[in-house]
């Protein structure tokens, strides 16, 4: 087994940018949408719940697939882009955290989704009575009492974009710097026959994935538990 | 002197109700501007959802709301004050602590929202309620009275224009419940905002209780002074148990060799177990229904030391069809005497006759 070489280097500088980039953004967004997810009453609840959980049970060419089509120059997205005098998404990093966004979404959704209903009505309550606007209810009560959701999201979200592949394959192409993440590289490796290559790479990611799922677990903090 | 009229403005006006299907509650009340009013029920009698409506936890609850002058509620008029405008203080009978916060970080939450008035001494109250010690503790690690203590000073701190307290003391073990109780009282005269509290204990109300409405399945029955609402006749039937006079004297003197102590009231004088009050304190005491016997003549060879001579006003079905519920004028204080229909007869007792009163226990309070 031989070290990285620098292409593999620039795969997993690239790959740890994007799932990074593509946490935040996630978190930004799920946060709201995980909240209300967890306390409406709408009769539209349930199929927001079933959209969001789609990626979960779609293979991940068809989104790829979709997404290609949408985000290309005859798609709707892709038409709107060119209009506003924006580059077109497919096949650049731009494109890929919008791909790898819908793909890891329902791992960030689901956690907060739980962590958020876990906290129930009557710290909520209290806070209202306690004269917490709305927005200052979320903010001071549910995020700092979700925040253990917040780190399993965190850390799904991020490892569950190091680790995809067919949205990567359908919309990002496999440019070197730009596109070219881990899994493309370890699948160039293999197709090239250079099992060497390919078994540092694979080792590089298994540890990665094992340590995140680690940290996660050493960071959930027991003392929740019981309240 | 408790009543709505008292100090001409009322401090609290409302009619609030909802209706679930078979459910339903009314509530429609007019408080003191000061002191403690008693929301007392058998259990479902609905003293839960008359706080939560008043507090705008319940968005189904129409009517009008008003606490000293702001309208919280108008359903007529669309105005429905949300619970963070409401400033209210709300202490709820399993108390919600923030658990990422500290001890300390909790008692702030409201404060700081309030803005931190200099008319709360936040440093009294927490010595008061003996939460010096427990500042930095985190909220998990307190016992339910501790946890109870945190979520009063708290609701206090929030500078409310009216406290609602839902059964504050019914998690707690007795000499936890007795210590809070303890504290409620001395917390009572410095009070400025009304107090309501639910309970459905006889003791609380009658050594808190200013005021007293009675509630029986969502609807007022009765409301009232605790004298004048406690020995009614017609109180619902799973209150019958706490029916009884509720007397406020004056400590006129103690008898050390005894271990006594004498209670002067309108209508006479009663001999208490020896307590800390000094002469001319006042106390409240209670003597329940059950403890009142009657008796033509006063008693000689008697081991109760009580003896009230009364008038029997009226007389009413009890909850038992053997027995009855009498209510007797004792020189202006009112009590009830609860006995069998058999002896009512055999006594050859009415309205109007003069007769004695011997009370067998004294519940002390206050």
């Amino acid at each position: 087994m031989g070290g990285l070489s620098t292409e593999d280097l620039q795969a997993f500088g690239l790959t740890l940018r994007l799932a990074a980039t593509v946490t935040i953004f996630l978190l930004a967004l799920c946060a709201p949408l995980a909240w209300w997810l967890a306390r409406t009453r709408s009769a539209l609840q349930r199929l927001v719940a079933a959209v969001v959980a789609l990626p979960l049970v779609l293979p991940p060419t068809v989104l790829g697939f979709y997404l290609l089509l949408l985000l290309g120059p005859h798609g709707a997205v892709g038409r709107l882009t060119a209009a506003l005098g924006l580059a077109s998404l497919p096949f650049t990093f731009g494109g890929l955290v919008v791909g790898s966004m819908l793909y890891s979404l329902p791992f960030v959704v689901q956690p907060l989704h739980n962590a958020f209903e876990a906290i129930g009505e009557a710290p909520l309550e209290a806070a209202a009575c306690l004269r917490a606007s709305p927005l200052d209810r979320f903010c001071s009560v549910a995020l700092p009492m979700a925040a253990p959701g917040i780190v399993t999201a965190a850390v799904l979200g991020f490892v569950h974009t190091v680790g995809e592949f067919g949205v990567v394959l359908m919309i990002g192409g496999n440019i070197p710097g730009q596109t070219r993440v881990l899994s493309m590289s370890l699948y160039d490796h293999v197709e090239a026959g250079d099992y060497t290559q390919a078994h540092a790479l694979s080792l590089c990611l298994l540890v990665f994935s094992f340590a995140a799922l680690l940290v996660m677990s050493l960071l959930r903090p027991r003392r929740w538990a019981n309240v | 002197m408790s009543d709505a009229q008292d100090g001409g403005a009322s401090g609290l006006d409302a009619a609030l109700g909802w209706n679930r299907g078979a459910l339903s509650i009314a509530l429609d009340v007019m408080l003191p501007a000061r002191g403690v009013t008693a929301l007392f029920g058998p259990s479902g009698a609905g003293k839960t959802s008359c706080l939560r409506m008043i507090a705008g936890l319940d968005r189904m609850a129409a009517g009008r709301l008003r606490v000293a002058d702001e309208i919280w509620q108008d359903s007529n008029r669309g105005v429905f004050l949300p619970p963070h405008r409401r400033r209210v203080g709300y202490v709820t009978q399993e108390p919600a602590l923030f658990a990422h916060l500290d001890v300390s970080g909790n008692l702030d939450f409201g404060h700081r929202r309030a803005g931190r008035p200099a008319s709360l001494d936040r440093e009294d109250l927490i010595d008061r309620f003996g939460l010096r010690d427990l500042l930095r503790r985190r909220v998990q690690s307190l016992s339910g009275g501790e946890r109870q203590r945190v979520a009063i000073v708290r609701a206090l701190l929030s500078q409310p224009s009216l406290l609602l307290f839902d059964e504050p003391l019914s998690a707690l073990d007795a000499p936890a419940r007795e210590d809070l109780l303890y504290l409620l009282e001395t917390l009572h005269a410095k009070l400025a905002a009304p107090l309501i509290y639910v309970s459905h204990s006889i003791d609380e109300v009658a050594r808190l209780a200013d005021h007293v409405v009675v509630l029986e399945a969502g609807r007022v029955v009765a409301q009232g002074s605790p004298q004048a609402t406690l020995t009614r006749l017609d109180l619902p039937p799973a209150l019958i148990e706490a029916a009884g006079a509720v007397i406020e004297g004056v400590v006129i003197g103690h008898d050390p060799d005894d271990h006594l102590t004498e209670l002067g009231f309108a209508g006479g004088a009663l001999l208490l177990p020896r307590n800390q009050a000094r002469v001319g304190d006042r106390l409240r005491c209670r003597v329940g229904a059950r403890d009142v016997v009657l008796a033509q003549e006063r008693q000689t060879g008697v081991s109760s030391l009580n003896q009230l001579q009364c008038r029997i006003i009226a007389v009413a079905d009890a909850d038992h069809p053997s027995q009855c519920l009498v209510q007797l004028d004792a020189g202006g204080t009112v009590l009830l005497a609860r006995i069998t229909r058999r002896s009512w007869r055999a006594l050859g007792l009415v309205p109007g006759l003069e007769i004695w009163a011997q009370v067998k226990a004294v519940a002390l309070g206050g």
